[in-house]
């Protein structure tokens, strides 16, 4: 049987292998470790490149150099190393990279702890380095999504040549859940055209984010934004947990969707007529069926809870656009909310 | 060293036309007159000439004066970050180990914000060749102080000059790398005379060739004239690196081993593995025991296990935990184990949280558990006030001297720690409990569980003890009179 | 006969290839050529083929040495 009790951290690794993932670059960082144990033990053993790096910033910078020579290419951390690869990850979106992050969020700002957190939400979705750049941003909620968003990721990744996130936390990372994997991905897209592999057909390839002339540097703006745009109409991806006829709506992803699911349940049970959008993409955010919703009669208020001091909140009130009550509950620092907590602001959405 | 031909003409691995350059002067570089990047470019494209490794070659273009090498030469191309080049080449080199990757690296860019990534790329072997360019100066930014500037050296951020006590020394990267045991070769050159510009062409081939031989990292340094930031016509900024700079930088082989290594030896080859072995690899090939769990004979506050398991760390508890999410799992069921973590954690403590359900698992946190496990003092302290009423909860009476005070709950004392020791070995105490679990809830088959140990357990010597252990937990329980 | 031939338009005028030649055979043109520049020429005879000037020649196109002419 292809189906294990298996670490979320793990279970990215075995399906970035079986995504036909070709290296993996990282540095050590509670709670992410596992994702480079099992790459640094499964890699060799397919014939794939595994190397610990002197640093996160090395780390993506040797991605950007095997990504762009055409490969499938990876990465993953946590907070304190993710900001150290902004760098990167910039050049990545500039050189319009096909790089898969892991970003295991943990309690920050500053070196925080490593309970689970979701703060990174704007360094991710907004940006977090220079430039006018977007990240395609994945958010697993369970193991089986963080082997099956990692594959995607890989997949998506080279559809639109840019560097894609998998927005995950701490507690996704380290839970146990079991993972039904699938076979392995047989083809993979030819990047002759782009990638300067090193020989005599992609000679011709230069990977680069230098436009000197502020023309072409907004015409390649322009051309990025186009591929962001093209991500908005065709790559939104969310969960509708008992959203027809619902009225309040609780927006979470990651591990506060889990913790919302029950509140929903819970909610139901009191008379509360709850139901929970996902968003299994942060971007694209699901902001047209937010906004159906908000302009639906029977929905009364919407929920946003995180791990963050109100980061998603900000991209669901911008969908709502003022027509909702937007509530808001966060934890932080490494707390989970709690399926009590959650369904009190529930209640207290109803009234 | 190789003959020189009969024509010395512009090399043919320099593009015909400079076409990605944005000006109307397509044959001629954009570099000032004089400069020594123009002499290296060409010596290093004579080189892929001569080698025939155009195809094969990947330049790497950094930040600096020579950001834009990728303007000249016909080889793949890669532009990147300031200083990061040796990690680029890196990530290029590992995935195409037969590519010929060339980092070109200005004094800023490699000794100064890129120190650490050229040191551990140098530190690595990485079988890549880089051309290191000193110019004591930043030339592209507008002439401000290096890592190599020297000492009383005016520079516009070291206007007053250099000073040792202030801003350090000069960084002598050729002797700071030739310290160090994966380096090949590493060379100082200058561009200067006939005598240095033929020993130039030589070092630049022989670091390449290096690479193409497998033999590992080389790096030629190479003291380069910047007749504008230094203010200087093109023949005094020559004399000034045999003046000035020779004497902090002398010339010469810092390192060279290519002798003593054998061709390959540092190339990185990699194994092709058919994409059909990969469940084997991954291990999802095994076939594990799996039943159709049934609820109908278990107590009702028992067909939705939330197990929390508490203890210090060493007691397995995490494998105790692991074992049942495992077992649940075969039994068709969902189920999710999460370990103590974050701000529950406390020195010396573990736990962990274990759900099983016939229904799709939201919160894998255990707030309010159905059974708790408590393997020590602590853990029965802190816990107790959380057990649903009516549920389970059995304690390590062998690690506990207090006795839980909670009468609306099922209590099941447990020597574990006790028994574990008669069996054998203090580890399989966590598997008593298990018999203990297994026994009382009757959710979970024991052959089922059995064969997870087979899964979960990394020692397999213990299994035939854990099974022994799981029996005792068993008879125990089942004889238990409380 | 060896001798050399300069691309005058590609000739930035730095120099260097005068200051390198062993037998002096290079010298600066009073010309301006389209980078602005006084660029190198060869006095026409007396080059021996060392090939110097070709390699302190920081630009790619502006001089050949032709060594066996």
């Amino acid at each position: 049987m292809a189906k294990e009790l298996i670490k979320g951290n793990e279970a990215v690794i075995k399906g970035a292998l079986l995504a036909g993932c070709d290296a993996y670059f990282g540095y050590p960082i509670t709670p992410a470790s596992e994702i480079a144990h099992a790459a640094a033990k499964y890699f060799p053993l397919a014939g794939k490149v595994f190397l610990q790096a002197e640093s996160e910033i090395a780390a993506i910078q040797m991605c950007y150099g095997a990504a762009g020579g055409g490969v499938r290419v990876m990465t993953a951390s946590s907070g304190p190393g993710i900001s150290l690869k902004m760098e990167g990850i910039s050049y990545s979106a500039g050189s319009e990279l096909p790089i898969v992050i892991v970003d295991v969020m943990r309690g920050g700002p500053g070196l925080g702890n490593i309970a689970p957190s979701q703060a990174d939400y704007n360094q991710i979705v907004k940006g977090g380095g220079h430039g006018n750049y977007k990240l395609l941003v994945l958010a697993p909620n369970s193991a089986q999504e963080m082997c099956d968003l990692t594959m995607l990721a890989f997949e998506l990744a080279d559809k639109y040549r840019n560097p894609t996130v998998v927005l995950t936390d701490g507690f996704n990372g380290q839970m146990m859940e079991p993972v039904e994997f699938p076979e392995p991905v047989k083809k993979k897209p030819d990047k002759t055209d782009w990638a300067a592999m090193g020989d005599a057909k992609t000679r011709k390839n230069l990977i680069n984010s230098i436009y000197l002339d502020p023309e072409e540097m907004e015409e390649h703006n322009v051309h990025l934004q186009e591929k962001y745009k093209k991500m908005e109409q065709n790559e939104v991806r969310y969960e509708d947990y008992k959203l027809d006829g619902a009225e309040i709506i609780g927006i979470a992803y990651g591990t506060t969707s889990r913790v919302m699911y029950t509140a929903v349940d819970e909610a139901r049970k009191k008379g509360i007529n709850a139901g929970m959008l996902r968003p299994i993409t942060l971007f694209p955010f699901p902001k047209v069926k937010i906004r159906e919703l908000a302009e639906s009669s029977k929905v009364k208020a919407f929920l946003v809870s995180e791990m963050s001091n109100g980061q998603m909140v900000d991209d669901v009130r911008l969908a709502v656009e003022g027509k909702k009550p937007v509530n808001f509950f966060g934890r932080m620092g490494g707390v989970v909310p709690t399926v009590s907590e959650l369904l009190e602001q529930f209640e207290k959405a109803a009234k | 060293m190789a003959q020189l031909k009969d024509v010395l003409k512009k090399p043919s691995s320099f593009y015909d036309e400079f076409l990605r350059k944005p000006d109307n002067y397509q044959q001629d570089t954009h570099y000032c007159p004089g400069c020594g990047h123009g002499i290296l470019h060409k010596l290093i494209a004579e080189a892929i000439e001569d080698f025939g490794i155009k195809d094969r070659t990947i330049m790497i273009s950094p930040v600096g004066c020579s950001v834009f090498v990728y303007y000249y030469f016909d080889t793949g191309n890669f532009q990147v970050a300031h200083g990061r080049a040796p990690a680029v080449a890196t990530g290029i080199k590992r995935t195409h180990p037969d590519a010929i990757v060339i980092s070109y690296q200005g004094d800023g860019d490699l000794a100064a914000i890129g120190g650490n990534n050229i040191l551990q790329a140098a530190n690595r072997g990485e079988n890549i060749t880089v051309f290191f360019v000193n110019n004591a100066i930043y030339g592209m930014t507008g002439g401000q102080m290096a890592p190599t500037t020297l000492l009383g050296q005016k520079t516009m951020t070291s206007p007053y000059g250099r000073k040792a006590t202030w801003e350090g020394y000069p960084m002598k990267v050729s002797e700071l790398l030739s310290t160090l045991e994966a380096p090949a070769y590493v060379e100082r050159i200058a561009l200067t005379n006939g005598k240095n510009l033929m020993k130039a062409r030589k070092a630049v081939r022989k670091a390449i060739q290096a690479q193409i031989d497998g033999k590992g990292f080389s790096l030629v340094e190479t003291l380069s004239m910047c007749p504008s930031a230094w203010r200087m016509t093109p023949v005094d900024a020559k004399k000034w690196v045999e003046e000035a700079m020779m004497k902090t930088f002398p010339l010469g082989v810092y390192k060279d081993v290519l002798d003593e290594r054998e061709v390959g030896s540092w190339h990185r080859a990699l194994e092709t593995v058919p994409i059909e072995k990969y469940h084997e690899i991954l291990g999802l090939a095994h076939e594990g025991m799996e039943v159709e769990g049934d609820v109908e004979s278990v107590p009702k506050i028992f067909r939705n296990p939330k197990v929390l398991i508490a203890g210090f760390g060493g007691q397995g508890i995490l494998l105790l935990g692991q074992t049942l999410a495992e077992t649940g799992m075969r039994h068709g069921w969902n189920s999710t184990w999460i370990p103590s973590y974050g701000p529950e954690m406390r020195g010396g403590t573990a736990n962990c949280h274990v759900k099983i359900s016939s229904d799709p698992i939201g919160s894998p946190v255990v707030s309010e558990p159905n059974i708790l496990i408590a393997m020590n003092k602590p853990s029965l302290e802190r816990f107790e006030k959380d057990l649903a009423p009516g549920g389970l909860l059995i304690y390590n009476t062998s690690m506990i001297d207090i006795k839980p005070t909670r009468t609306d709950i099922e209590i099941l004392p447990l020597p574990a720690t006790e028994m574990a020791d008669e069996i054998g070995s203090l580890r399989v105490a966590n598997m008593v409990i298990i018999g203990a679990v297994l026994e009382k809830t009757k959710i979970l088959q024991k052959d089922v569980v059995l064969d997870s140990l087979n899964a979960v357990v990394k020692h397999k010597k213990f299994i035939p003890m854990n099974s022994d252990a799981i029996n005792k937990g068993m008879e125990y329980a089942r004889n238990y009179k409380g | 006969m060896a001798r050399i031939e300069v691309h005058k338009d590609h000739c930035k005028g730095c120099g260097l290839c005068i200051d390198i030649c062993p037998v002096n055979v290079i010298e600066t043109s009073k010309e301006i050529n389209n980078l602005g520049y006084h660029p190198a020429q060869y006095k026409g005879e007396g080059c021996t083929g060392c090939t110097l000037c070709f390699y302190t020649c920081p630009e790619p196109d502006a001089i050949v040495v032709y060594r066996k002419d």
